[in-house]
């Protein structure tokens, strides 16, 4: 009952707590105009190149985007804490980690998803691509998913964030390497093997394939293996997160780096 | 005389700060890497017949947006936090002069980004940097740098009033690289962009660039680019100087 408390109750305050710090003078010119217009400077890119179709970066950068939502807030998760001087007032209670980490890790998939659909959706009307109404509900599961993979990561990336300080830095070198790992702007066949290989094991990688197959009327079934494969990377990312998030409290307890990082 | 030294003194304390955090160091040398690689990637997978080298100009200079936009938007904000624009403002010079070097000394730093580009798309690309007129790019490159430094100087004038102008000045990193025509032509847009393109200083920094390394006419790019930079300026000075006029009158610079 407790941890349902930590974990609903405390994601919700921390949910409230993140709006409170994004007002819309933040959120609407990070969250919601800029990943129209990275989907507009990769179109334009891939028109200048004549590589891919429109179709190809709306949907690869709408879903990309959301790294921004999801890696920067679940990051702040720590980083956030410790500048408002509250870190060792959490990690001091007696409060379950897993609904306590977890939980705030909830609305940041929800924000997540919302900024990736809206990029689809308003980079798509904008750039003019065609998707069958049939798939949208497919879609709208696999962006939910893709923004759950990524918050996993994020949740790495916060533990990290306990002996780490420049945080910012961190979230903006994971946002990078997504971009050009992920597939969303370069083909995965046209990068070279190693990254292509890396690029299984990243968030967004199967996300966006899926996406793309069911954008050109593939049906849920014949990309239910990409969708696992995501959600799979999710779970293990935020598993690795958990331990991290473990290990290194435990290691900053004994160290007293707690604030020092 | 007194103003040349101003500007000296402003630009070299700051290009001291800014070169002091890691921060901006590793962000910015490291960050423009990604979107160079990913176009990069692009240009060389695609059937588009434009040289490499185009690309590898454009995402260089890249950099120098990206280093000012966020920074310049938040220039005036980060004064306000840490308690000193109160005392720049009370300072017996015009304020735009005390703010116009903080965000050339931003642009300036955006040469490490467009250094490394250069170098990321020569190491690991394979792209050659050819220059095809140096005494053209030693002009243009400074005069680029310039001219962004005086976009944002407007840009943080602008947003005086805003809080969180980091974010509006962040909102504007992707426009500009877009249509300044960094890595697409500006042929490829709609006939409404181009005045809009025409009128930032990004657009002829680039041109100029592009032009003096690949051997072409940079020298009316780089008189454009200039020419918006001191109209900036001047757009800048009147709009900071009405700004802070009514700030006094109605006691809101700290925005409290």
């Amino acid at each position: 009952m407790t941890a349902a408390r930590v974990f609903f109750v405390g994601g919700l305050i921390s949910y409230r707590a993140l709006f409170g710090w994004l007002s819309p003078w933040v959120f609407i010119p990070s969250l919601l105009v800029a990943p129209v217009f990275q989907i507009l400077l990769f179109v334009y890119i891939g028109r200048s190149a004549a590589l891919e179709s429109d179709e190809f970066y709306v949907i690869g950068n709408g879903i990309q985007y959301a790294a921004v939502p999801c890696v920067f807030a679940m990051t702040n998760i720590i980083a956030g804490e410790r500048h408002q001087q509250t870190l060792g007032s959490i990690l001091i209670t007696p409060a379950p980690r897993l609904p306590l980490f977890v939980g705030r890790a909830l609305p940041v998939v929800l924000n997540g998803f919302f900024v990736a659909a809206f990029g689809l959706v308003v980079g798509g009307a904008i750039v003019g691509i065609d998707v069958p109404l049939s798939s949208v509900p497919a879609i709208a599961l696999v962006t939910a998913v893709s923004a759950f993979s990524c918050t996993g990561l994020g949740l790495t990336s916060a533990a990290i964030g306990l002996v780490v300080r420049e945080t910012a830095v961190l979230s903006n070198i994971i946002f990078g390497i997504l971009l050009v790992f992920s597939g969303a702007n370069i083909p995965l066949d046209d990068l070279p093997g190693w990254m292509s290989t890396l690029a299984q094991g990243m968030p967004f990688t199967h996300g966006i394939e899926a996406t793309r197959r069911l954008a050109d009327g593939d049906g849920l079934g014949s990309v239910g293996g990409l969708v696992a494969t995501e959600a799979l990377l999710g779970f293990a990312y935020a598993a690795l997160g958990f331990v991290l998030l473990r290990v290194l409290e435990t290691h900053s307890r004994k160290h007293a780096t707690l604030e020092r990082a | 005389m007194r103003t040349l030294r101003l500007l000296w003194i402003g630009w070299l304390f700051h290009m001291k700060m800014l070169t002091r955090s890691a921060f901006n160091f590793v962000l910015g040398i490291i960050y423009p890497l990604f979107f160079a690689s990913a176009a990069f990637f692009m240009f060389r997978a695609g059937d588009d017949p434009k040289p490499l080298l185009y690309a590898s100009l454009g995402a260089a200079v890249m950099g120098i947006w990206g280093a000012t936009s966020t920074a310049a938007g938040a220039a005036m904000a980060r004064e306000r936090w840490t308690g000193t624009l109160e005392l720049l403002v009370a300072a017996p010079v015009n304020f735009g002069l005390v703010l116009l070097p903080v965000t050339i000394a931003m642009a300036t730093i955006g040469i490490y980004s467009m250094a490394s580009t250069l170098a990321w798309g020569w190491l690991v690309f394979g792209i050659p940097i050819h220059i095809g007129d140096p005494l053209a790019f030693f002009l243009a490159v400074p005069a680029t740098v310039v001219s962004i430094g005086a976009l944002g100087f407007l840009m943080a004038v602008a947003f005086v009033r805003f809080r969180q102008a980091w974010a509006l000045g962040n909102m504007l990193e992707y426009p500009v690289w877009l249509i300044s025509g960094f890595l697409v032509p500006l042929t490829l847009f709609p006939d409404w962009v181009r005045p809009i393109s025409w009128a930032l200083a990004p657009t002829w920094g680039v041109s100029a660039i592009r032009e003096a390394a690949l051997g072409g006419a940079p020298y009316a790019d780089i008189g454009a680019a200039l020419a918006l930079g001191v109209a900036y300026t001047v757009a800048g000075v009147l709009l900071v100087n009405r700004a802070l006029r009514a700030a006094r009158a109605k006691a809101t610079l700290s925005l409290s």
